[in-house]
């Protein structure tokens, strides 16, 4: 791994994209690295667009601002690529993991990628539908994230979002909860 | 063995409380500082400290309270931010006055008005001059460990004094960083039994508190407030020595980064020093000799040992994440530069007022500093000797 990941979340409120940081945090702590996890914080509303961020890195971070020039794009309300450049600032080799059930050409056209840049698809909502009953894309969204960058293991992750969703919710809701990020992991494509 | 966690700095700081466990903790809600409380309010429910919780009516009361409990012969504690810094304001100063060792973290929120939540520095730089000795954190390790070393100090025979930590709002409270907890044991003995001076509980010596001193003796008390104060530095290193030997951490009055044999530097609190470093190093990078100080026992102010540390360089700039207004230059400048006042040969010194109200700090902000330094450096002409960076024109 590079001394410096950088990963900025594009969400909306209510989604549960600054929880995925945070979760996503916690797993990478393994093996001695350096984490940081922060949201923008705006007015809280549901549905507002909101911003999220990750820096994961084997050097102490000193660094205390936002993402700049992520690069990794994690956009967990495809809606936002009509209203925001989620774009902005990634770096020439960008990764990006849309929550989407559209055609990915369209996807990749629609944000301009550029040609060291990949773009990954994730139906999260439907995964989340199916696992959860909920449209909430976190835990797809996050086990997309784990597979294209490969920070920890499926396993490794799996064990994290036990602990951090064992705190609040019934089994049920952490199976659910399982068994999408598994999927997300899995299902998550390049186009 | 030390714990490895990613939480947020309220919640570090939190639980550098709960492993101290404190006899009284006063508690009143605002933001950024709410999720501290709250989560010391957790751990008083769930039993994990014996600490009694008092829930007050505003931050008048809350600082009132912890008065009392004080100098009943507590260990006590609250927390606040921004507003509520500011009316506790009259009591700030009959706690220092009392010697009263009170320990507050201090999230630091931007002042009202307008209404904002962010984090700048303006609420602890109103309570300076208040009598509290004021340790400033970058991270949430920092504040972590000086939340720890402060009981000690303040606590220490020779000075009882009230001790503010104070860390970033939103940016160090609310995000999620790596930190090391020490073990509780460790914790507890560390900061040791909680030693009262003359407590109004033990009735049979009976003692009174806030006396009426007029144009006879208040002058006295003032002087010997004042030679207190010159105590605060030494015992600070000596804590911070013992907590190196514990912890593998070593702390100072301040943080010199890269200064030894810079040319130019810049003086910055807090969040923004983490952020500031990593620019210092691309440029040295460059060649160019850059450097850093970041204070830390900002109240009292060790000015004689900032001014040893600084005299050598070239240009200086102050940062600072408040201005004073009515006065011609930010907080932290108006010390840096009395701390240079009496040497001869000195570096030039320009103030950046930044990041109020929340506004970002980015590198290239810190980039934009040290190039008008080395210019500085170079041919001795300054452009501006105060000036707001990052600001909409």
């Amino acid at each position: 791994m590079a001394d410096l990941l950088e990963i900025r979340w594009h969400g909306r409120g209510g989604q549960g994209t600054v929880t995925a940081a945070k979760v996503l945090a916690d797993a990478c702590l393994s093996g001695g690295r350096h984490v940081q996890a922060f949201p923008e914080y705006g007015p809280e509303r549901a549905g507002a667009p909101l911003r999220a961020y990750n820096r994961i890195s084997s050097k102490e971070l000193r660094m205390h601002c936002p993402v700049l020039r992520p690069k990794v794009v994690s956009v967990v309300d495809a809606t936002l690529l009509d209203s925001i450049n989620v774009g902005d600032g990634a770096t020439g080799d960008a990764i990006f993991v849309v929550n989407t059930s559209r055609d990915p050409k369209e996807i990749r056209a629609k944000l301009s990628a550029g040609s060291g840049q990949k773009v990954y698809t994730v139906d999260a909502t439907k995964i989340a539908m199916d696992c959860i009953g909920r449209a909430l894309p976190n835990a797809p969204m996050l086990g997309a994230i784990c597979k294209v960058t490969g920070l920890v293991s499926l396993d490794h992750l799996l064990d994290d979002v036990k602990k951090s969703f064992g705190k609040k919710f019934s089994q049920k809701i952490i199976d659910g909860n399982l068994e999408a990020t598994r999927r997300g992991y899995e299902e998550v494509r390049e186009i | 063995m030390a714990q490895v966690v990613a939480v947020t700095g309220n919640e570090a700081v939190a639980n550098a409380l709960r492993q101290v466990n404190p006899d009284v903790c006063a508690v009143y809600p605002i933001t950024p500082q709410t999720e501290m409380m709250q989560r010391f309010a957790n751990f008083v429910s769930n039993g994990n400290v014996k600490t009694e919780l008092i829930l007050v009516e505003s931050e008048h009361s809350s600082m009132s309270a912890c008065v009392g409990a004080s100098a009943a012969g507590g260990r006590v504690v609250t927390a606040t931010s921004s507003q509520g810094l500011a009316l506790m304001y009259e009591i700030l100063y009959i706690a220092s006055g009392t010697r009263l060792p009170i320990i507050m973290p201090v999230v630091n929120r931007a002042l009202s008005a307008p209404l904002n939540i962010h984090g700048d520095h303006s609420d602890a730089m109103g309570a300076r001059d208040t009598g509290w000795i004021q340790l400033w954190s970058e991270n949430a390790q920092e504040a972590y460990d000086n939340t720890i070393q402060a009981f000690r100090i303040a606590e220490h025979m020779d000075i009882r004094l009230p001790a503010m930590v104070c860390l970033d709002g939103f940016i160090i409270s609310h995000s999620i960083e790596r930190i090391e907890y020490l073990e509780d044991e460790e914790v507890k003995k560390f900061v040791g039994e909680f030693k009262p001076l003359n407590p109004l509980l033990d009735i049979g010596h009976p003692v009174s508190y806030g006396p009426l001193i007029l144009t006879d003796y208040y002058m006295e008390y003032r002087k010997a407030q004042d030679e207190i104060a010159s105590k605060v530095s030494g015992i600070v290193l000596k804590v911070a020595a013992d907590f190196e030997k514990m912890s593998g951490r070593k702390y100072g009055l301040f943080e010199t980064y890269r200064l030894d044999d810079a040319e130019i530097g810049l003086i910055i609190l807090n969040s923004a020093a983490g952020t500031s470093k990593d620019v210092v190093d691309e440029f040295r990078d460059r060649g160019i000799k850059a450097g850093l100080l970041k204070p830390r026992l900002y109240r009292p102010f060790p000015f004689m040992e900032t001014g040893e540390a600084l005299k050598h360089l070239k240009a200086v700039c102050v940062l600072d994440r408040a201005d004073a207004f009515g006065g011609s230059y930010g907080p932290v400048f108006l010390d840096i530069a009395t701390s240079l006042y009496p040497y001869k040969e000195k570096p030039v010194l320009i103030n950046k007022i930044y990041g109020l109200g929340g506004r970002d700090y980015l590198p290239e902000h810190a980039e934009l500093v040290l190039s008008e330094l080395a210019g500085i450096a170079k041919t001795g002409s300054v452009r501006s000797y105060k000036e707001y960076i990052g600001v909409r024109e």
